[in-house]
């Protein structure tokens, strides 16, 4: 897991930045009209040199001091319209930057919407989020900064160039010869801080994932006693990791000096040469004073460079991990060719299914499984028989390795995938709350279902009784999904949440865990009226539904064993009889414990 | 940050000499602008050539004087941030050895990562650049503005006017802002909460086909981010342009009151060009601030972090006695009650204890989960403290011993194999890594891993984890048996450790053991009466007490829990077999 987070990413990928700007395409009015305006601050930004070159030269040096006023109310003028400009450009480039981010937001969150149930069993949830979130954000400068900006930078070298060659071309170039240097140690620079910010990712990665490791095995090293050559393996790793960062601050050491020392040749460059034309007469004192203050403001982009790799790199490495992510295939969807079922009775079959969750890990062995309409079917089975993998099987959660489910009279791979997982009504063990009322966790998202309708549902699966002690009824707001209510309630939304849906099929299964003798009398009078007239498969924990069911089906070892009604398989002294006993001693030895002990039921 | 500064202390060599490097490299900046203003003047008089090609000279020197020590400023001032860092680091983890399990059951995992990774780092920042920016922010304020002071006080007044619009802007424009990336970041929080529950309710979701609906929610909480971001941008979009505004006007302003008193005669051309140069120089400190004050408050709230890690006490005190002889495998547990929670009254996991297991015994726990088998034998490793009683090992009460001695007296396998990346020999030979190939290859066999291994690509030399090959949950069991049989520990603690492994290779396995077993104190925790049949004496925990004790014939006997335990499990191998 640290692996993907912290896989070393190139500083610069030519095919991750295409597919980047492709999201602006949408946008380009915005974009376009930012570059406009970043080229006009960038000029705007040339003003100043120029006016005290027209300042020194007219006015300062024939003395004439009333012009100086209209100078400075020009110069201010141009202030204003930069600011103005520089404005623009920065909301107008966050219109399009951040409706990208936006944008990508949104597909990640969508595409997650279509992937497989298989997907999410390989990837925890903690790191899904951090797509939307975090690697999103990491984009935010590229976006919003740092595309235009370059731009901007590159425009204003040029229109410096420029102003520098008109105003005495033969200095222009005398300064200029200070450029090829500057552009071999700019590469020089880059090409070794690439290498090193390699080494120092590389070695942060190896830092992380001892500490991470050691974390989750101090037990481990505490019990072996081997805090101290752990101790020394890390210091080592932290010592290779210093390092390499140590050896980073060296580059920059260097960097930044020579540019610096660069900047000041082309300084004395213009005082040498610029102080000789100024003899000669064929410059003036304020063009002289104009072109070190130019000079001056070229190297400043250069200087930023450093910053910006930082930003570029983050950038490609978030934008490699949300494209794997939007590169991931959704496997289950609707096919091109819908076959629509002829009289879609509710009828569900299994035709020598087989299914894996990986590779040849048999979870279901050629089950044959056929639920009438209207018939509710119990399944059994030991802990990993497979029971929960027929119902993920029957919305086609997941899809067969061998044979066909078959829903009224289709197979699931040819129907409208959410016309077929609506004909379905799914309670599990563990329910879950979205965030909002009860009524909206009832509702869910379809909007044509009344609030009668809800009330109705919360009373015939006796939710009623408790959510008139709340003080705004169903209109309560769920806190931390969930969290302050008890199981048994929680089963009772996800019971009504079912029946307001009204499926036609219901699949149940049926929670474990131990509520109190009350809540088991509503939760399993619940259950009857849910049941009620309705194709149903349930996973059945409770004596009193395996009793209830047309049919009990056994799977055992990803096989149906036996099939049959609770009397005829108790009869038959097989697998059932056995799950029952070892189900009966569970509840017996419970009783035990609470301290009652009740007549053992005739079997 | 008081922490901080012990860390910073331990190297007063390169923050002087750093701090020194900073003065000269700044002095040499501060300089160039007169060597401008005498070309300057002298150009408006008049000039030699030789003395242009002095001046040029004289700016590339000073260029190359502060390049020298700007050198020097940028290593020893970061470096010794990179040190600190380093030291940090060390202190963090080497803290992290010392603290007990029950710490790293209240603490997360990812939440001590993200401080050993980003707190550190934010932490780092105060030391090098937050140290070296407004160093060099507050040499070249004093310096400009004597400078200019020293030019015309009244050109400097002038200057200067826009400054008190400055910091009202700053202030003014601080705290909005600050309002409004708080109502950012919070609706971020939305969205990742709406994700984190959309994603783990997946199985909803599309059993009831809201995938639509999620979408919508999902949209509208991402529209108003992007609405909130756009009020942020609004405002903060001005802010680095009215900074430049406000600081242009200042230069407008001298360039038109300077200009006037150039004509005046009252300063030279070249004191308004080295005015305009400091005016420049000033600017920049102007904008970085707020980045320094951003960093401070991130390495104050990073460095708190740290602290309450730092300042987590372990609370398991090593004790000063030794084993005399060597350890025979004594364990009397005297009436000991435990509880997770450190305060009494938390709920008791083991109650009243009573039990002496003799050396060279096979003592078995058995019971449901959550009787309390487990956590019993964590306290003989003294992996947590008893709550009440104590527990004696050879006589000695274990918080009285050395924690190493003891730790070294028992061998404890627990139900999480975990094993560290690298080859699988390297696991095995974990506690005792001078061990010999022999060695090594004896105690996998005792675990009954060696014809796993044998299997495997590159033998002993396979990597495992995650930039190997991933063993099975059998396999990772047998190889962390080997790991503790290798050591050869008087006390041996099995800790459901065949749990993964089928009944069959289970019994090979426990065949093979019988001999080291036999050797050794052993104490055997399982769900499975097959793996404890065999034992010396069984202990039937519940609920946190012995409610059972004696040999395997004998429990069945007594018709108890152990007896129904028994009946159950014959159940289940009965249906594990059809």
């Amino acid at each position: 897991m640290l692996h993907e987070e912290q896989a070393l990413g190139k500083v610069y990928d030519g095919r991750l930045m295409r597919r980047l700007l492709a999201y602006l395409a949408p946008y380009k009015m915005r974009v376009v009209m930012s570059f406009v305006l970043v080229l006009a601050a960038s000029a705007l930004k040339l003003v100043g040199p120029i006016l005290t070159k027209i300042v020194i030269d007219d006015y300062i040096a024939v003395g004439n001091l009333s012009g100086l006023n209209t100078i400075a109310a020009i110069y201010i003028l141009a202030l204003v319209l930069q600011f103005v400009v520089s404005y623009f450009q920065i909301y107008i480039m966050n219109m399009a930057g951040q409706r990208v981010l936006a944008d990508m937001r949104g597909e990640i969150f969508s595409h997650l919407q279509k992937l497989q149930s298989s997907f999410f069993d390989r990837n925890p949830v903690g790191r899904l989020v951090t797509r939307v979130t975090t690697d999103v954000d990491a984009l935010n400068e590229l976006f919003t900064s740092g595309v235009v900006t370059i731009f901007g930078d590159i425009f204003m070298l040029l229109g410096i160039m420029g102003v520098l060659v008109y105003l005495d071309w033969k200095l222009a170039l005398v300064t200029f010869a200070v450029l090829p240097a500057l552009f071999v140690v700019t590469m020089i620079f880059k090409r070794r801080i690439r290498v090193v910010y390699r080494k120092v990712r590389t070695r942060v990665a190896m830092l992380n994932a001892f500490i991470q490791e050691n974390i989750v095995g101090m037990q481990v090293v505490q019990l072996f006693g081997q805090e101290e050559r752990k101790f020394g393996q890390y210091s080592e790793l932290n010592r290779q990791h210093t390092e390499a960062n140590i050896e980073s601050i060296l580059h920059y050491s260097i960097f930044y000096p020579v540019v610096e020392v660069l900047s000041a040749v082309a300084i004395g460059l213009i005082v040498w040469y610029g102080g000789g034309q100024l003899l000669l007469g064929t410059l003036t004192l304020g063009g002289f004073v104009a072109f070190i203050q130019y000079s001056e403001k070229f190297f400043r982009p250069i200087s930023d460079l450093s910053e910006k790799f930082n930003i570029l790199q983050g950038a490609m490495a978030s934008s490699e991990r949300i494209f794997t992510l939007l590169d991931t295939e959704v496997e289950i969807k609707t096919p091109a060719h819908i076959v629509a079922p002829g009289h879609d009775d509710g009828s569900i079959r299994f035709d020598t299914v087989s299914f894996a969750y990986e590779g040849e890990d048999w979870v279901l062995r050629d089950v044959d499984l056929t639920v009438r309409p209207g018939e509710t079917v119990a399944i059994v089975g030991h802990t990993g028989a497979g029971k929960s993998t027929v119902t993920s099987l029957l919305m086609r959660l997941y899809d067969v390795q061998k044979g066909q489910v078959v829903v009224g009279g289709v197979d699931v791979r040819d129907w409208d995938l959410k016309k077929l997982r609506r004909q379905f009504g799914m309670v599990l063990q563990d329910v879950h709350l979205f965030s909002g009322t009860i009524a909206s966790n009832i509702r869910l998202g379809d909007q044509t279902i009344s609030n009668e309708a809800i009330a109705e549902a919360a009373r015939i699966v006796n939710l009623d009784e408790w959510v008139a002690t709340l003080p705004r009824g169903l209109d309560e707001e769920v806190a931390e999904r969930g969290a302050s209510m008890s199981v048994g309630q929680k089963q009772l939304v996800s019971f009504a949440r079912a029946l307001v849906h009204d499926p036609k099929i219901l699949i149940l299964d049926e929670a474990t865990s131990n509520v109190d003798t009350h809540t088991e009398v509503l939760v399993r009078e619940a259950l009857e009226r849910l049941l009620e007239n309705r194709t149903s498969i349930v996973i059945a924990h409770r004596l009193s539904t395996i009793q209830r069911a047309d049919r009990i089906v056994v799977l055992h070892k990803g096989r149906v064993r036996e099939v049959g009604t609770h009397q005829e398989l108790l009869a038959e002294r097989g697998i059932y009889y056995k799950l029952y006993q070892l189900q009966y001693k569970d509840q017996e030895i419970d009783q035990l414990r609470q301290g009652f002990v009740e007549a053992s039921p005739s079997i | 940050m008081s922490r901080l500064f012990p860390y910073i202390a331990r190297y007063p060599k390169p923050m002087v000499f750093g701090m020194i490097a900073l003065v000269l490299t700044k002095a040499a900046s501060v300089l160039t602008p007169q060597v401008l203003r005498m070309t300057i003047d002298d150009l408006t008089v008049a000039v030699t050539v030789q003395k242009l090609a002095f001046y040029a000279s004289a700016i590339v020197a000073l260029a190359v004087f502060g390049g020298f020590f700007r050198f020097w400023m940028r290593r020893l001032l970061i470096g010794v941030s990179r040190r600190v860092e380093y030291d940090l680091r060390g202190d963090y983890f080497e803290h992290l050895q010392t603290l007990s399990s029950s710490f790293y059951q209240r603490w997360r995992t990812g939440d001590l990562m993200s401080r050993a990774a980003n707190d550190i780092s934010a932490v780092r920042m105060v030391v090098g650049p937050g140290i070296m920016y407004p160093a060099e922010t507050l040499i070249v304020t004093v310096a400009a503005l004597g400078f200019m002071f020293a030019i015309s006080w009244k050109l400097t007044l002038i200057a200067l006017a826009v400054l008190p619009l400055i910091s009202y802007a700053v202030k003014k424009f601080g705290s909005a802002i600050h309002k409004r990336f708080m109502a950012i970041q919070e609706k971020m929080s939305d969205i990742s909460a709406l994700t984190q529950e959309n994603l783990s309710g997946t199985r909803v979701v599309k059993a009831y086909v809201q995938e639509d609906h999620q979408r919508d929610l999902f949209a509208d909480e991402n529209e108003d981010y992007y609405e909130r971001i756009m009020r942020l941008v609004k405002l903060s979009g001005a802010f680095h342009p009215l900074l430049a505004l406000l600081i242009g006007i200042g230069t407008a302003l001298v360039l038109w009151w300077g200009g006037a008193m150039v004509v005046n005669e009252e300063i030279t051309l070249g004191e308004l060009v080295a005015f305009f140069a400091y005016l420049n120089m000033l600017s920049w400190p102007m904008i970085a601030l707020g980045w320094v004050v951003n960093i401070y408050q991130r390495g104050a709230a990073s460095m708190k972090r740290l602290t309450v890690v730092l300042d987590e006490e372990p609370v398991l005190r090593d004790g000063p006695e030794q084993f005399e002889a060597p350890v025979s495998g004594r364990i009397e547990f005297r009436d000991i009650s435990f509880s997770y929670k450190a305060d009494s009254n938390g709920a008791r996991v083991l109650r009243d204890i009573d039990l002496v297991i003799e050396p060279g015994q096979t003592v078995a726990f058995v019971g449901r989960t959550g009787s309390g088998k487990s956590t019993l034998t964590r306290l003989v490793a003294r992996l947590y403290d008893v709550t009440d009683g104590a527990i004696l090992v050879d006589g000695h009460d274990v918080r009285r011993l050395s924690l190493k001695a003891l730790r070294s007296a028992v061998g404890f396998v627990s139900q999480e194999s975990f094993l560290f990346s690298g080859s699988v020999g390297d696991n095995i030979a974990f506690g005792r890594a001078e061990a010999s190939d022999n060695q090594i290859a004896d105690a996998a066999a005792l675990a009954g891993l060696d014809g796993d291994i044998a299997d495997f690509p590159e033998s002993y030399a396979t990597m495992v984890g995650e930039r190997g090959i991933t063993l099975s949950g059998g396999q990772r069991q047998r190889a962390t048996i080997a790991r503790a049989l290798l050591v050869d520990p008087p006390i041996l603690i099995l800790d459901d450790v065949l749990s993964a492994v089928d009944t069959e290779t289970e019994e090979r396995i426990l065949f093979q053991l019988r001999s080291v077993m036999k050797s050794r104190t052993t104490l055997l925790v399982s769900h499975r009466i097959s793996t404890v049949k065999g034992a010396d004496q069984i202990c039937v925990l519940d609920e946190g007490q012995i409610v059972e004790r004696g040999t395997h014939d004998h429990l069945i006997k007594q018709e108890g829990l152990y007896a129904s335990l028994y009946e159950k499990q014959l159940l289940e191998e009965e249906l594990d077999r059809i």
